[in-house]
């Protein structure tokens, strides 16, 4: 498994949910994970139920065999101010360039600029190492931007690097580019089983890999089980009326009559979407990448959801 | 199925009275915003009135089912359209319209020199921002233009909610500050009397900014920040002309989310901003909301049937006996024992009266049932996320609009989605 996993996903499919239980999933047998987000959204917050996560890594959850998953809200002006810290000693000028406004130029306005710097922090992470030379994080998940500006926020560095042309920023560019393009690094995109999700993960996929990002397998999230098989469902579509009133009625339930039109209007909307979902996977099976197909949740994407949806990820093979 | 309390969202009576000069859709991703978008856009001209969508990142598939094969930065006439209405949509294209403001506001050789500046192409290329001032532009032309007297607007697929307000404050505040002046005009600021420890900060920033950017980079960021210049106070003045706009009240926001909880957490969030920057609020727009023609049916009674079918149980069902409309509040939890979940407290015995029915038929008869406990338990989770959103904020106007099982491909699509928006539940 690669170091950096990179899940993106268009907006509704649980893009977070997936990256949160991609990485307790991974933190198997002691391993170490962490979490990152770079949207400012504090949806791991959320989602593990804390408080906001501040600029500072922390242990959020722990995995079952005593593995252990950090997470990381990282910001892009705070990113900004330890770097410059770190490479050139700013303590009180970093403050000055604050109140200038050279840091909120840099960080919402120069182009690229914030960009750069999550990735940077999120390679960072993944290079980090502990003094007797293991990494400190076995896998580093980024909860990323959404599948249709994934390939421009990750290789925003190629296109700093070009504009920068010398300079540090250049080098941390460069050096960014070189993980994020390496097999160290994999993007994975989540959908849904509809229409659209699926034609922009075809979208997501084809721009990944024109800008020779690597890319991963998409997850297929909230497959809801097909409680009714086609053969049913073809049978229902059948004029089965009145014995299905007369079953309704044998199994107890009464009013049978004025229930069995609205029972079976529901069954064709099932099979309409039981025949859209069977296009859709079709439709992924064409772009020849690994897919995982996770449950729906039925009471809705929470702690223990993860931990179920990390569950059925190690079964489909993940962190093994 | 009505949330207690909330005050019904009608379409109609938005779209139709001349007032509304702009009807803003924001909300989550993956809500339906750009589709309903659309559709409001569509009815809108279908009850008369000449209507353009600004839509900000649509699948193509939304163009398409317009009848334009891709949409681009100049509103084009949508065919189809009944009535004396008219509808025109386009999609913003962020490098064009900075291009444009460029060469109508600058003289040729500095809007030459600006576009040439790569600085500037990266710049107008869309990094992090440039999507939201541009959106903000563009409505403000296309308001300026007084060619339409509606204008629906999709908002930018952005990170959070806030990035769409606040963009014309945050590019005031940046043309506004000392860092922008420090750019334009570094040597004039710095030999200024009073200005010390100024200096100081800016000489060592401005060496700071070259060794970090490489200074041929800061020199295209000054080149290009001097050939703006003239152009900066413009930008300003347009951005908070937008912004008041906003607020006007020929404006109306739409919140659009769907029942999930962090879709409706992220409204909430909307709705509390909205009112904060003093955001005329119409309402919100609840789409993919289940709803069951049966839903008398409870998910425990559909189950125990089911159950009861698949075993070959036969309930005799005398008159007086039993009934569908069992106390509900005792009904055990989905998935409790099938002993607890038993329809009624009538013996389950085998009666001479009741056929049993055909294995196929019986198991077909399950499995509807089945199918209309799953259907009972979204709508009961839909139902609790709801009421947790009206419970924080009966004030705002909610309509409700039923779930669509496929995807939009045309007009008619469209007008369908329209009338559910308009006939949503209340």
């Amino acid at each position: 498994m690669s170091r950096l996993q990179v899940v993106s996903g268009k907006g509704g499919t649980g893009k977070t949910t997936v990256a949160a239980a991609l990485a307790l999933a991974l933190a198997t047998e002691g391993r170490r994970t962490l979490l990152v987000e770079v949207e400012g959204r504090q949806g791991i917050a959320q989602l593990f139920e804390t408080e906001a996560l501040p600029y500072e890594e922390r242990k959020i959850a722990v995995a079952p065999g005593g593995g252990e998953v950090y997470a990381l809200a990282i910001d892009a002006e705070r990113a900004l101010l330890d770097y410059l810290q770190m490479f050139y000693k700013l303590g009180s000028a970093g403050r000055a360039l604050k109140k200038l406004g050279a840091i909120d130029f840099a960080t919402t306005i120069a182009p690229g600029v914030r960009d750069v710097l999550l990735t940077g922090k999120a390679c960072e992470a993944v290079r980090r190492r502990e003094k007797q030379g293991g990494f400190v994080y076995d896998h580093v998940v980024m909860d990323a931007p959404p599948t249709g500006r994934i390939t421009r926020f990750l290789n925003v560095n190629d296109e700093v690097a070009g504009l920068a042309r010398i300079g540090p920023i250049h080098n941390q560019a460069q050096a960014v580019m070189r993980v994020l393009k390496s097999p160290e690094t994999v993007v994975h995109l989540v959908t849904l089983l509809e229409e659209m999700p699926v034609q922009e993960t075809a979208d997501g996929i084809a721009e990944l890999r024109e800008a020779d990002l690597p890319v991963g397998g998409v997850v297929v999230n909230m497959v809801r089980p097909h409680v009714l098989d086609e053969d049913a469902v073809r049978a229902a579509s059948g004029d089965h009326r009145k014995g299905i009133t007369q079953a309704l009625a044998a199994a107890g339930v009464s009013g049978s009559a004025r229930l069995v039109g609205p029972l079976l209007d529901q069954a064709a909307e099932h099979a309409q979407r039981v025949e859209l979902e069977r296009e859709q996977r079709e439709a992924l099976a064409k772009l020849q990448v690994p897919t995982y197909e996770l449950p729906f949740l039925g009471e809705g994407a929470d702690i223990a959801g993860v931990y179920r949806l990390a569950k059925e990820l190690r079964k489909l093979g993940v962190g093994a | 199925m009505t949330l207690d309390g909330a005050p019904g969202l009608e379409v109609d009576p938005l779209l139709d009275d001349p007032e509304t000069r702009i009807v803003v859709c924001c909300g989550a991703g993956g809500v339906g915003k750009t589709t309903t978008a659309a559709a409001l856009g569509v009815r809108a001209a279908e009850r008369g009135r000449k209507v353009v969508v600004l839509t900000i990142d649509p699948a193509r598939r939304l163009a398409q089912s317009m009848g334009i094969d891709r949409l681009d930065n100049v509103p084009r006439r949508v065919d189809g359209i009944k009535g004396d209405g008219e509808l025109h949509a386009m999609m913003l294209d962020m490098k064009r319209t900075f291009d444009e403001i460029v060469e109508a506001h600058a003289d040729p050789e500095r809007a030459r020199a600006i576009l040439a500046n790569p600085f500037y192409q990266s710049l107008s290329a869309g990094f992090a921002g440039t999507q939201e001032y541009m959106a903000m532009e563009k409505l403000g032309q296309l308001r300026a233009r007084e060619e339409w007297d509606l204008i629906v607007v999709d908002t930018p697929p952005s990170r959070s909610a806030l990035d769409f307000l606040d963009a014309p404050k945050r590019l005031g505040s940046f043309l506004d500050g000392k860092f922008i002046k420090l750019l334009m005009a570094p040597a004039k600021v710095g030999g200024r009397a009073g200005m010390k420890f100024l200096n100081v900060g800016m000489s060592m920033m401005t060496g700071t900014l070259g060794k970090l950017l490489g200074g041929q980079l800061l020199r295209d960021v000054q080149t290009f920040v001097a050939a703006m210049d003239t152009m900066f106070g413009g930008f300003r003045t347009r951005a908070d002309a937008t912004y008041r706009l906003l607020q006007a009240p020929g404006t109306a926001f739409l919140v659009v989310a769907a029942p999930e909880r962090d879709a409706l957490r992220e409204a909430a969030y909307f709705v509390e901003r909205l009112a904060a920057e003093r955001m005329p609020l119409a309402g919100l727009m609840l789409n993919r909301v289940h709803g069951s023609g049966a839903a008398r049916l409870s998910a425990e009674r559909a189950l125990a049937a089911a159950e009861n079918l698949e075993e070959g149980r036969i309930v005799d069902q005398g008159p007086g006996k039993t009934g569908v409309r069992g106390p509900e509040a005792t009904s055990p939890e989905p998935g409790a024992p099938r002993t607890t979940a038993a329809p009624h407290d009538a013996a389950t015995t085998t009666s001479t009266d009741v056929v049993a029915p055909p294995p196929a038929v019986a198991e077909l008869t399950a499995g509807l049932l089945r199918l209309h406990a799953e259907r009972m338990q979204v709508l009961a989770r839909e139902q609790r996320t709801r009421e947790r959103f009206a419970a924080l904020h009966p004030e705002v106007a909610v309509a409700e609009v039923p779930a669509f099982p496929g995807d939009v491909h045309d007009l008619e699509g469209l007008r369908a989605i329209g009338d559910r928006l308009a006939a949503g539940r209340h």
